[in-house]
């Protein structure tokens, strides 16, 4: 086969990608499309219950709405601020006790029983008593966004730390290096992809947290208003908080994304 | 006064299973400047020895002294490099031959320019900024010897440097080592199981025998074996005759 050949071969190889994707995004859009015609279809002529499932245009509208008299703004920015810092707090302090048990063998044997009485125990059930600790206020949410997140972090982070290739920590040994060079040349980079992941789940139970935090407390926030339309009966407003709450975690999951994409090379 | 002395170490590895004696009375002396292969079978504790004289573990029982005084932690005067070549994927090709230097705190700007002229030497400078993950097997055993290398250690402890490498980068590879320790008059300790290897480049090859693991014999290799290169003695005339005898001699202890 000649260069013009092969040339030709690659150009019909990458105008067939191409085509893929391109009717791969058409589905997509096409399912989208469907999905919002078809409800407001089910709702405008009562083929579903409208009052419980109410049909986009009304989600929309109340959008507007409350767009214009700032609510929602207010509601969005609470949740979306409680849910970054619990993710944050969560990662953060998860990768740190995940350090502490890397540091001390002996602590990490102690802790093990608790951290998997801790793991098995569903940690939206200590709300009540968060609550009661924290006051009921933001910090007591952003405490639970972090919760649900810490515990798995730390075993996932420690698992990592624990399981960097040996021979990593013998080059660094070999040549004199101490146990926080040790951790700060090996096994902490070594393990990057380890704490990525984790951020990927952690970004999907802050959330869990965050939004069951705001039910509790029932102040502000999507969470508050979706329990506040689950009262009132006002499903259109259930429904705008859903769609919110879908764009802001898939926008955050983007970000978790890009991050990693920044911080791992290959 | 030996450059390095072994005096009877016995290591035993202990298990919840088993207490396991690696190695049992191990005696012998390398002076300065020589190179050392040791050979034997797999299990018979090569590795192990060489991470006792590296300092990262400590023998059961017996000493080791480097220059009279007793190895009991990893010191910059050694120089260990391992059974692959464990570079550091995150690190560039720059990043890691400097871990040495930054790990003892010796970053100068004459040292780096010394590592980065070790790399030039090997053929790397090119590649300095790629990440270990680009480079083929041979040229990242080339890293891992200039980030060995960059310390300045004395005696350097070679545990399979060529076991994972294709034969013709093996034979480059062994070249290029024995001519580099030998302008540097550094001293060396090869572990091997390849028997041509260790005729090709040593001036004592150590016959260990296993379980637990013995010295069972030592061959002197002929002087005029000694100052030509590795490639060159594969390729003399007495070159088959020092391979059967050792050849034989370990199926004995095999
Ligand atoms: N960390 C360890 N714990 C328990 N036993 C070990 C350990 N390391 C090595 N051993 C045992 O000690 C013996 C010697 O091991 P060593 O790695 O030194 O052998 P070797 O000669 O380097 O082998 P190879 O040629 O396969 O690399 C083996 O039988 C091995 O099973
Ligand atoms: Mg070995």
């Amino acid at each position: 086969m000649n260069s013009s050949q092969l040339k030709k071969q690659h150009a019909s190889y990458l105008l067939d990608l191409q085509i893929e994707k391109r009717i791969v995004l058409a589905w997509q859009v096409f399912i989208l499309f469907a999905f919002f015609t078809i409800w407001e279809l089910a709702g405008r002529l009562s083929w579903v219950d409208p009052l419980l499932f109410s049909y986009p245009s009304k989600v929309g509208n109340l959008f507007l709405s409350k767009l214009v008299d700032g609510s929602l703004m207010i509601h969005t920015s609470v949740t979306l601020l409680e849910t970054i810092a619990g993710f944050i707090l969560g990662t953060v302090l998860g990768t740190l006790f995940a350090a502490g048990l890397w540091w001390s063998r002996k602590a990490s044997r102690i802790a093990d029983p608790y951290l998997v009485v801790l793991n098995s125990m569903p940690k939206v059930a200590l709300g009540p008593i968060i609550i009661v600790a924290l006051g009921p206020g933001y910090l007591s949410i952003i405490a639970m966004g972090a919760s649900i997140s810490v515990i798995i972090t730390t075993l996932v982070v420690y698992h990592a730390f624990h399981t960097v290739e040996p021979n990593f920590v013998k080059v660094i040994r070999s040549f004199g290096g101490n146990k926080k060079q040790t951790f700060v040349e090996a096994i902490l980079p070594a393990s990057f992809p380890a704490i990525i992941s984790t951020l990927k789940v952690n970004v999907g139970l802050s959330w869990v947290g965050v939004i069951v935090g705001e039910f509790l407390v029932s102040e502000k926030g999507l969470g508050y208003m979706i329990i506040y339309g689950f009262q009132v009966f006002n499903f259109t407003l259930v429904l705008l908080s859903l769609v919110m709450i879908a764009i802001f975690s898939s926008i955050m999951y983007l970000m978790v994304e890009w991050i990693e994409r920044k911080l791992i090379r290959n | 006064m030996s450059f390095l002395h072994v005096d009877s170490i016995t290591h035993a590895y202990f298990t919840k299973e088993s207490a396991k004696v690696a190695i049992s009375e191990l005696t012998f002396v390398i002076e300065e400047g020589e190179f050392i292969s040791l050979l034997g079978p797999s299990g018979c504790g090569k590795s192990t020895i060489l991470s006792l004289i590296a300092g990262l573990q400590q023998p059961t029982t017996g000493t080791i002294k480097l220059k009279n005084k007793k190895i009991t932690s990893p010191n910059n005067q050694v120089g260990y490099m391992l059974q692959q070549d464990y570079l550091f994927p995150w690190k560039t090709i720059e990043e890691n031959c400097m871990l040495g230097l930054k790990l003892t705190n010796q970053l100068t700007v004459e040292n780096k320019e010394r590592t980065l002229g070790f790399l030039d030497e090997m053929g790397l400078s090119d590649v300095k900024k790629a990440y270990p993950n680009q480079l083929s097997g041979g040229m990242r055993q080339r890293v891992a010897l200039v980030r060995t290398l960059a310390t300045q250690p004395d005696l350097l402890l070679l545990d399979e440097p060529f076991s994972a490498l294709d034969y013709q980068t093996k034979l480059k590879l062994e070249n290029l080592v024995a001519s580099t320790l030998k302008t540097r008059k550094k001293t060396a300790l090869l572990v091997t199981h390849d028997i041509g290897e260790a005729i090709a480049m040593s001036d004592r090859v150590v016959l260990l025998s296993k379980h637990p693991g013995k010295i069972a014999r030592v061959f002197e290799i002929p002087k005029h074996l000694r100052d030509i290169t590795p490639f060159e003695v594969r390729n003399s005339p007495d070159f088959g005759m020092h391979f059967q005898t050792i050849w034989e001699e370990l199926e004995a202890y095999e």
